[in-house]
């Protein structure tokens, strides 16, 4: 391999040096850094606020906060979980990193649109906190902002939806960019069928992206409208209809729950066949199953509206899609489980993470199929079962999935290796953490208690103990996964170009990569996930653990 | 029938199918990371693929999730289909209460009071933001929004009394918006209901 200064060392345009080589850098594999520390910290922070959250809960009645601190917070972990860390995590930290170099080329195809998506994300984030100071404080509505409330209320809406519209924009241009690439950037070489897995779902979320996000932002505008001219468009009194704003909420909303998911996919769709050394099971069923699940996705929106007071007919049909999109998701499960059939495993810490992944992200997806039928729905509709679920799913998946990539690609990305002991340990107590915090829920729900409760009756207070303890749990794990990590940085120990034995383009090229990606033009592989060469003789590469 | 009991119905056959395919799942997950780990089988195969048994993995999972679909969709209807005759009741959200208006003008807040074995239909209202109202022991649940009337019916077969909690997020008062439902036997129910306020 040729030794080349990493994009570390080559700022990007060259001549730059210090914070202005990062803050001006088109360079996609900064800026996928610099998201990172971005979505670390909001990640760190609303999962803090949820343990208070969670803290509160464990105790009937007043345990650390007012009702009013309970609702703002509540809405700030939702607000900064879903628009700053699970929206944009998976894409705009590994998609803007890897995409490119899976495609075998040197940037996305606008590299200054890209940093401009950069600004507006930080730029969202600083309305967020701004709106926690000014004025009545932070929204007490919950993520959803739903009318009349949202629009009735003293709080900082209006701030606070100004905040998400822009984090729209970022999205939607990370989205451009990706489609962009995608076509027009690919290596010539490399056929439709040839892609990484990981690039397929980036792509199918991409069109989500672009197509669904305007939705929202026009929703955000009406809001805005609504509160500060009163034009009557939820407004029984004046013709309008509060159902509405549900319809246009969840046409974005629902589709955004895909936006999540689909590239966390992606990410268990590389690890597991690198780790097994054996080709994804049905590769073309996952890309037709990634691009199913982004179009039926958009479809199903209001069955989160059952209970709405909408007719029955649309429960009837919504609920009908709900099922549907089932499908394509139990697909990609049973091939990530028959990927491992007759493979040559090595158990790694982003091994041990995708296949807590599969088991959580499972719990989610079938724990959805209770609230996809209509009947089931009405008992356990804005309750915790609903909370556990989507925890399951966002959390449980996307979450994991995160953490998968950070320790899949942390070598690539940094050119150290972290310590496993560590890792596995951490991993370990924040599955253990999960299934203890999250179980409760769920059972706590079919009990019947709602959610958004800043308290309960009596009936409800061991769940609700339970549940808090295995909080506590779970951020005890995280803590030690992420330290783990921050410490390989102060003493590196060098990663090789492919410590895995990868078979797709990253792994090809240094750790950490030179600044325009390929020295020399890389040769594109028929298959992305040939691991044939470990089957002459059974030693091939010897790099894995 | 009464509405629980095909509700709870779909509620054991989608949570018990959901069981088995989760433990199906895990359990030969976890036996080829046993079975097929690097040091007891280093030469991995070439599998790509399997049409049939893809075919099979998609087909199946769809004709389950058709009859959960079904069944749900039927429990739905149970709840839904309110008998001939049903004594009616307003209920009235409001931040942070529940107001219960009767045929003859009484009202009362925060206390439904019906009769044993009467189905009871709710005409249910809000005057402000969005409420929910929720009865789990009757495993019904309908948004009360201003400007329009939504509706949900019971039926008790046993004396008793029930939670009703709100269910849709309306601010401070939210999770202390509770009430009961108090099921007396009919002659009981008679006499409270000609009671003055």
């Amino acid at each position: 391999m040729t030794a080349a200064p990493s994009f570390f060392e080559n700022p990007s345009p060259p001549g730059l040096t210090g914070i202005k080589s990062w803050l001006l850098t088109h360079d996609h594999k900064r800026l996928g850094l610099m998201y990172m520390w971005a979505i670390l910290f909001w990640f760190v922070l609303a999962m803090f606020l949820g343990l208070l959250l969670r803290t509160e809960l464990m105790s009937q009645g007043r345990t650390i906060m007012s009702a009013e601190a309970y609702n703002s917070m509540f809405t700030l972990h939702g607000v900064i979980m879903v628009f700053l860390f699970v929206i944009p995590g998976i894409p705009a930290i590994f998609g803007n990193f890897f995409l490119p170099i899976q495609l075998g080329t040197d940037d996305v195809f606008f590299p200054r649109l890209n940093l401009f998506s950069w600004y507006l994300f930080m730029l969202g984030g600083l309305f967020a906190v701004v709106s926690l100071f000014l004025g009545e404080g932070f929204p007490d509505t919950g993520w959803t902002f739903y009318v009349p409330f949202s629009v009735g209320t003293e709080s900082n809406v209006s701030l606070t939806v100004t905040a998400a519209f822009i984090l729209g924009m970022s999205s939607m241009l990370t989205g451009l960019n990706f489609v962009t690439t995608f076509h027009r950037m690919r290596h010539p070489d490399m056929g439709l069928m040839q892609i990484p897995l990981f690039t397929w779902s980036l792509y199918a979320t991409a069109w989500v992206q672009i197509l669904a996000t305007p939705v929202i932002s026009i929703t955000f505008v009406l809001i805005m409208l609504e509160r500060f001219l009163g034009i009557g468009l939820f407004e029984p009194d004046k013709g309008g209809d509060p159902l509405l704003y549900q319809h246009l909420f969840w046409m974005y909303s629902h589709p955004a729950v895909y936006i999540m998911i689909l590239p966390g996919m992606g990410v268990i769709s590389e690890v597991i066949p690198v780790f097994s050394r054996k080709s994804i099971f049905g590769y073309k069923a996952i890309v037709w199953s990634s691009m199913a699940i982004a179009i039926a996705g958009s479809l199903v929106w209001a069955h989160h509206m059952y209970t709405s007071g909408m007719s029955d007919v649309s429960v009837f049909v919504f609920s009908l899609l709900t099922f549907l999109v089932a499908i394509p998701s139990a697909v990609k499960v049973f091939s990530w489980v028959s990927t491992m059939y007759k493979g040559a495993i090595a158990m790694s810490p982003p091994l041990l993470l995708s296949l807590c992944f599969i088991y959580l992200f499972s719990v989610g997806g079938l724990t959805g199929l209770v609230l996809g039928a209509a009947g089931t729905n009405i008992h356990v509709h804005d309750t915790h079962f609903v909370v556990g679920h989507f925890h399951f799913v966002m959390f449980g998946g996307t979450g994991f999935a995160f953490f998968a990539a950070l320790h899949f690609w942390w070598p690539k990305m940094f050119g150290v290796m972290y310590r496993f002991r560590p890792a596995y340990i951490g991993a370990v107590l924040t599955a253990v953490g999960f299934v203890f915090h999250y179980v409760p829920m769920l059972i706590l729900g079919l009990q019947g208690m709602p959610r958004r409760y800043y308290d309960y009756l009596p009936q409800y207070e061991t769940g609700n103990f339970l549940a808090g303890f295995g909080g506590y749990l779970l951020i005890a794990g995280m803590v030690i996964m992420f330290v783990n990590l921050f410490v390989s940085l102060r003493n590196p120990r060098m990663a090789p170009a492919d410590p895995w034995g990868g078979t797709t383009l990253e792994w090809t090229i240094p750790s950490p990569p030179p600044m325009e990606n390929f020295v020399e033009t890389p040769v594109i592989p028929d298959f992305p996930y040939d691991f044939r060469k470990f089957m002459a003789g059974g030693k091939g590469g010897g790099k894995g653990r | 029938m009464n509405p629980v009991h095909g509700v709870d119905l779909a509620f054991w056959y989608i949570l018990g199918i959901s069981v088995v395919l989760l433990f199906g799942i895990t359990a030969v997950m976890v036996a080829f990371v046993i079975r097929y780990r690097r040091s007891r089988h280093p030469v991995p195969e070439d599998i790509r693929d399997n049409f049939p048994l893809e075919i099979v993995w998609t087909v199946i999972p769809t004709l389950i999730a058709l009859s959960m679909f079904y069944i749900g969709w039927k429990a739905y209807l149970g709840l839904r289909e309110v008998p001939q005759g049903a004594l009616q009741v307003e209920v009235t959200a409001q931040m942070f209460s529940w107001l219960f208006t009767y045929d003859n003008g009484k009202e009362v807040e925060n206390e439904l009071v019906v009769p044993l074995g009467a189905a009871v239909k709710l005409n249910v209202s809000s005057v402000d933001v969005l409420h929910s109202l929720y009865i789990p022991a009757f495993r019904v649940k309908i948004d009360a929004v201003r400007g329009m009337t939504t509706y949900a019916w019971f039926q008790a077969d046993e004396l008793g009394e029930y939670d009703i909690q709100c269910t849709e997020y309306c601010g401070t008062g939210h999770s202390a918006m509770t009430a009961k439902v108090k099921i007396v036997p009919e002659k009981e129910y008679l006499a409270w209901l000609a009671e003055e306020e």
